[in-house]
């Protein structure tokens, strides 16, 4: 595996951290500035280009008919894939499934699925029999950090905007033809926090990340509720710690919410 | 759907089902410099293809037995996003996806002086976002333009289109209505305009002799067209302000000048020196090899 990150950058970040500084003279809980592209590619039901700060991802939505599972006749599904693909760092290599993408799709999914913001009552076709599946992938194209954050606003515009495919009396997907479109009752929007230095720093860049002692995510929606949450990397977070993230983590999210609702 | 029921012929219609003329190419954009973590890159739109295109490198080869002591070897991996194309692509490289990074590889090995770097490997990667046939030719355009970028020395850009038969006409840059034409036949080309060798060729379908003329008529002359772009693509990319007499004594005397002015200039010069030292290489390598 390549490693092109410094020992040397590894220590400035956390001197620096332990001032109460970063390197790119960001507050310690200050999120990068982030646009978002909507409906980029035509062949995706909904799509969205998301860069935040020098991180970029693309994203796109497929819907699919498939076969309820048998614990949910009357229920669709969702599903989330991440993939650090060797184009967006030098240190990326391609194969298999790597542990952070698994954790990284499944901590995306797991902040939209529970918050219960998709009714998958909606997303049945025929009980017992049809139902639709969608498919949310994201692919890093430049990775500077917390792919977290940036996946989990990737996958809110794409689930906002996507569009179902019309179906025949064979529920077979009409091409190039849609009726109606995935509701989201709530967004819940995912942050991302590391421990650098014993101090805590929101939205981690790459050399951050690699720097960290500890990581925390928390999903969090506009109604006031915690939809997820992952601790992640060996050190630790005391409880006081954990509250104040949650705490950024609704403030930083309302204002996430209030951009997303102008895309 | 409707069209394709009916009997197509474009030696009637004399325009194609998306109103181009026989040898037009859709519309190309080339963006260079879109990933500041890579050595370079580029994003290309055309018709409805979008991809990227990163390099890394030359970097030392891992893993270590992939290492040629005479050159470096260059590693293309090509990949589809699931959502690029109308039915979702099950995530991993198939057979299909090993192929075209092989083939592309191997039309890109020719192109670079992989002898000034032994030992080492050049990483080109391409992800297509959005597809409509063509997607092949669309990332070795992209991924040429990247290595340029890069500043890795070539003998030239390698510029590449499909062309082919379709509705009983030759046509250039097939959509992928054209390729599902009862008729089709898909022929992706890529030459170096520089040297006019032909570094990518494949084909399906039949054609006849005389027909194999035409289609390879149309595709370097669409290969042309789109080395056009490539090449202003690179020159917007390397816009090169010339420093000013003036500006560059403040610089080298430390007078009053804003530091974010200098730097600015700095790397924009740096680049340009780049691009000529490179012309150079190509220069007296051929000399070398005539």
């Amino acid at each position: 595996m390549r490693d092109t990150i410094l020992e040397h950058d590894i220590s400035r970040i956390t001197d620096l951290a332990k001032q109460g500084k970063r390197a790119d003279g960001r507050a310690l809980d200050e999120m990068r500035e982030f646009s978002v592209v909507k409906d980029k590619f035509e062949n995706a039901e909904g799509s969205a280009i998301v860069r935040l700060g020098k991180t970029e991802v693309v994203a796109g939505i497929k819907m699919e008919v498939g076969k309820p599972y048998p614990d949910s006749q009357d229920e669709g599904a969702i599903s989330v894939g991440a993939e650090l693909v060797p184009i967006a760092h030098p240190d990326y290599e391609s194969g298999p499934p790597s542990p952070i993408e698994i954790e990284v799709a499944r901590v995306v999914d797991r902040g939209i699925r529970e918050s219960k913001s998709i009714d998958f009552k909606k997303l049945c076709i025929k009980e017992g029999e049809a139902v639709w599946v969608s498919y949310f992938d994201f692919y890093a194209i430049n990775s500077d950090g917390n792919l977290f954050d940036a996946g989990s606003i990737a996958a809110l515009v794409c689930f906002m905007n996507s569009r179902i495919p019309k179906i025949n009396v064979d529920n077979k997907i009409i091409k190039h033809e849609y009726e109606g479109k995935i509701e989201l009752k709530r967004l819940p929007v995912l942050t991302t926090f590391v421990k650098v230095g014993g101090r805590i720093l929101l939205d981690p860049t790459y050399v951050e990340e690699k720097a960290a002692e500890a990581r925390y995510s928390v999903a969090t929606t506009e109604d006031g509720f915690i939809s997820a949450m992952q601790k992640g990397v060996g050190g630790s977070f005391t409880l006081d710690e954990v509250n104040y993230m949650i705490d950024l983590g609704f403030k930083t999210g309302n204002e996430v919410r209030k951009k997303l609702q102008k895309v | 759907m409707s069209k394709m029921d009916e009997v197509v012929d474009y030696k009637k219609t004399k325009k194609r089902l998306d109103g181009r003329k026989m040898d037009e190419l859709r519309p190309l954009s080339i963006k260079v410099g879109v990933i500041p973590n890579a050595d370079g890159s580029a994003y290309l739109e055309w018709g409805q293809n979008k991809v990227y295109a990163a390099v890394y490198g030359p970097r030392e080869a891992l893993p270590k037995h992939t290492q040629n002591p005479y050159k470096a070897v260059v590693k293309v991996n090509y990949r589809m996003t699931t959502f690029s194309v109308p039915e979702r692509k099950r995530p991993g490289p198939n057979r299909r996806d090993h192929e075209i990074s092989k083939v592309l590889g191997e039309a890109l090995d020719r192109a670079i002086f992989t002898e000034n770097f032994p030992n080492t490997e050049i990483g080109v990667f391409v992800e297509v976002a959005d597809s409509n046939a063509g997607s092949r030719v669309a990332c070795l355009v992209a991924a040429s333009c990247a290595l340029a970028d890069a500043g890795i020395p070539m003998r030239g850009l390698v510029s590449a289109v499909g062309v082919g038969k379709a509705f009983n006409e030759i046509v250039l840059d097939l959509n992928k209505d054209e390729e599902d034409a009862p008729d089709a036949v898909d022929t992706p080309l890529a030459i170096i305009p520089n040297s006019g060798e032909i570094v990518l060729l494949q084909m399906d379908g039949l054609l006849t002799r005389k027909e194999w003329d035409d289609v390879a008529k149309m595709g370097i002359k669409g290969c042309m067209q789109v080395y056009e772009v490539q090449k202003k693509a690179l020159a917007d990319r390397f816009q090169f302000e010339e420093l000013s007499k003036a500006s560059v004594e403040k610089a080298v005397l430390g007078n009053e000048v804003s530091k974010k002015e200098i730097v600015g200039k700095e790397v924009s010069a740096s680049k340009q020196v780049k691009v000529v030292s490179k012309e150079k290489k190509e220069d007296k390598s051929k000399k070398v090899r005539k």
